[in-house]
């Protein structure tokens, strides 16, 4: 990594895999910018990044829906000047159940997680200047990988977020363009919140944060997150699907 | 906020329950919390108290740990104003290098700050600083009422003093204001003798006062003339060496160790290499983390004592008693031949709590562990409790899983004036056990 002070975007910036990761960030004397929806949420975690030797200021704004994403990132790159990083760390779990019913929470789950998004990293890639290194990073999650019964509206938008993400680094590839699919397995948040935890299974944010930081270090294209889940994922990939469909995951 | 349905076990492992468990991730989540939940709640740290102080079976559990951040530091004053579920340990990897240190610290940094307040923790150098409450500037507090209330030594001064080894009970703890210490250096000075038996013990701490930090450890199955042998531990901050932070745990205990492991031949085995361990005889330079913390360095430790568990008993004595009643609790223990690899004694000081329930008084403080082997331990426990209420002495709330009303009553005058102060939608099991 440069020894120069990185400018940091974070897009979901309350997000406590955001926040973890931000503190790196931080504690590296980086420059962020938290952009997401709740002003005060997002100025307790700037507050907390200053404290630690960062610089960070904060945007309040609505990453989703029909924002005008394209003017959005004009003005945030002339008040805090383009980014090296942007980290896309916002999404919904969403309610599996009622998205079968309710099909406007059904297209909510599909546009924060994908649409919203895509359209964030097209703006932005339509605006860098192609001399200039620049690190895409977005969360996804291992449910991307394989369409379950019991998630499959939240795993199609994570999922078509990896196909997006996957395409995107093969039109740069050579380039000073980085494109990070982060995938995450069961990670103690908010989102979380309503799940059963502890196990093995379970990492923290801060292990997630730590991982991001490595895989964008030596500029990966993706990174499973703790590392096992790239081998569970691989095993539930390739089983038969006769037999996965017998198995209630 | 979104609740799960969780079973918690305090660190003891022999006491656990079902929680509606809600995490909340901002400070404002936690107030409104308290004013939805139907039942009453209980704010829980990092779960590392022994016993059912950070219990509320049945009920409400509001898990503070995502509330870590810090809310304003000052490196030139020390003065950190951090959220109540900042953990020690994290706390400790930005201060250190800033040349700050934590003014107390209990024996594990895996605690949060809120926590380590409602509990009022000391550490090996209560003699010369007290309680963690003595360093406490402020406090955050949340009500059921929808209040949030700002507690000092002077705005809401009984609140405050309440809340100070209130165990949780006063509301729920957003944040803390905490004078810190400064430090040249992250090592310490340390300084181990063997010690023949009580009288040595007391005789060297008491001639100990260049050192800040003092703790013994008692080989607790020595009897007769052997009883109270052990290592005193003493332990200063250097002024060379560099502000290097504390690294991870470095071995983990996954796994349950079988309960035969823990007996009294592999005990004294134990005890036997601990004490002759020519390699620590003398005068050395180590850095914070081992000295702090050497349980740290296992993650898990509390399985090593099987899936049964283990109690602990920690008292405090009044100083003149102390001798007469520290014996009597090393007889009790060996007569029972119930082994313990972690006996710690300690001189406890002066310097009062400003916290209205706080633990420790002038005298000395006793710690054991005791491998949960049913009837006969929880009888043990009860002697070496009726030898504590005997001597004018009390138990730790934060170590307890077994103490009677009667003896927490005696022990805690005035828990009468907590009750009086508690939220009332706030509870505990321990509170239900000792005071409802």
């Amino acid at each position: 990594m440069s020894a120069v002070a990185r400018n940091v975007w974070i897009l979901g910036g309350t997000s406590a895999i955001a926040q973890a990761y931000a503190r790196r960030k931080a504690a590296e004397g980086g420059k962020l910018l938290l952009v997401g929806r709740n002003e005060d949420h997002l100025k307790a975690n700037a507050a907390d990044l200053a404290a630690r030797g960062g610089a960070a200021a904060v945007e309040t704004l609505d990453l989703t829906g029909a924002a005008d994403r394209a003017a959005a990132v004009g003005k945030l790159a002339a008040q805090f000047g383009f980014p090296d990083e942007v980290l896309v760390a916002y999404g919904i779990l969403g309610e599996q159940e009622r998205a079968l019913g309710d099909l406007a929470h059904a297209a909510e789950v599909i546009d924060v997680n994908f649409i919203s998004v895509a359209l964030w990293l097209l703006a932005l890639c339509a605006r860098r200047d192609p001399a200039r290194p620049l690190t895409l990073a977005a969360i996804g999650s291992v449910a991307g990988d394989r369409g379950r019964g019991r998630n499959f509206i939240y795993g199609a938008a994570k999922g078509g977020l990896d196909r997006f993400l996957e395409g995107l680094a093969h039109a740069h590839a050579g380039t000073s363009l980085h494109v990070l699919r982060i995938k995450p397995g069961f990670v103690d948040t908010a989102m979380t919140a309503a799940m059963k935890k502890g196990g093995p299974l379970w990492a923290s944010p801060d292990r997630v944060a730590a991982d991001i930081d490595k895989a964008v270090a030596r500029r990966a294209a993706v990174v499973y997150t703790p590392w096992f889940w790239r081998w569970i994922m691989l095993v539930i990939r390739l089983l038969p699907r006769p037999l996965f469909n017998r198995l209630k995951i | 906020m979104t609740t799960s349905d969780n079973e918690i076990e305090s660190w003891g492992r022999v006491l656990k329950a079902r929680h509606a468990v809600t995490t909340p991730a901002f400070l404002s989540d936690v107030g409104a919390g308290l004013a939805q939940s139907s039942r009453p709640a209980l704010a829980l740290g990092c779960a590392r108290s022994y016993g059912d102080v950070c219990l509320n079976g049945g009920n409400e559990l509001m898990r503070m740990t995502a509330l870590d951040r810090l809310i304003a530091v000052d490196w030139e004053s020390g003065i950190v104003r951090a959220e109540a579920g900042l953990t020690l340990d994290a706390l400790l990897r930005v201060a250190v290098p800033k040349g700050w240190f934590l003014p107390v610290t209990p024996g594990t940094k895996f605690v949060t700050l809120g926590g380590a307040v409602a509990n009022d923790v000391h550490g090996k150098n209560h003699e010369s600083a007290g309680t963690i409450g003595c360093h406490v500037r402020r406090i955050g507090l949340a009500r059921s009422s929808g209040e949030v209330l700002e507690l000092t030594e002077s705005d809401n001064a009984e609140l405050f003093r309440a809340t100070i080894g209130g165990l949780g009970l006063t509301g729920l703890i957003l944040w803390v204001e905490l004078s810190l210490k400064k430090i040249e250096s992250a090592y310490v000075e340390v300084e181990t003798l063997p010690i023949s038996g009580l009288d040595h013990f007391f005789r060297l701490a008491e001639d100990s006062a260049d050192w800040e930090h003092t703790v013994a450890w008692v080989d607790c199955l020595a009897t007769g003339k052997a009883l109270g042998r052990g290592l005193f531990m003493r332990g200063r901050h250097l002024a060379r060496g560099g502000l290097r932070v504390h690294g991870g745990p470095r071995i983990a205990a996954p796994f349950e160790a079988p309960s035969w492991l823990l007996n009294s031949t592999t005990v004294n085995l134990f005890n036997l290499a601990y004490r002759h361990r020519p390699w620590t005889m003398g005068r050395d330079t180590v850095h914070y983390d081992p000295f702090f913390y050497p349980l740290d360095a296992v993650g898990g430790w509390n399985r090593l004592y099987g899936a049964r568990g283990f109690f602990q008993h920690q008292c405090a004595v009044p100083k003149a008693a102390a001798p007469g009643a520290i014996e009597r609790l090393l007889r009790l223990t060996g007569a029972h031949r119930q082994g313990s690899f972690l006996v710690v004694l300690k001189l406890l000081g002066r310097r009062k709590s400003p916290g209205l329930l706080s633990f420790p008084m002038e005298g000395a403080t006793l710690a054991l562990d005791l491998p949960n082997r049913g009837e006969p331990t929880r009888k043990l426990l009860a002697d070496m409790t009726a030898a504590v209420t005997d001597a004018g002495g009390r138990l730790y709330p934060a170590k307890d899983a077994t103490m009677s009303a009667e003896a927490f009553r005696l022990g805690y005058p005035e828990w009468r004036r907590l009750e009086a102060l508690r939220d009332p939608k706030i509870m505990s099991d321990f509170w239900r056990r000792v005071a409802a």
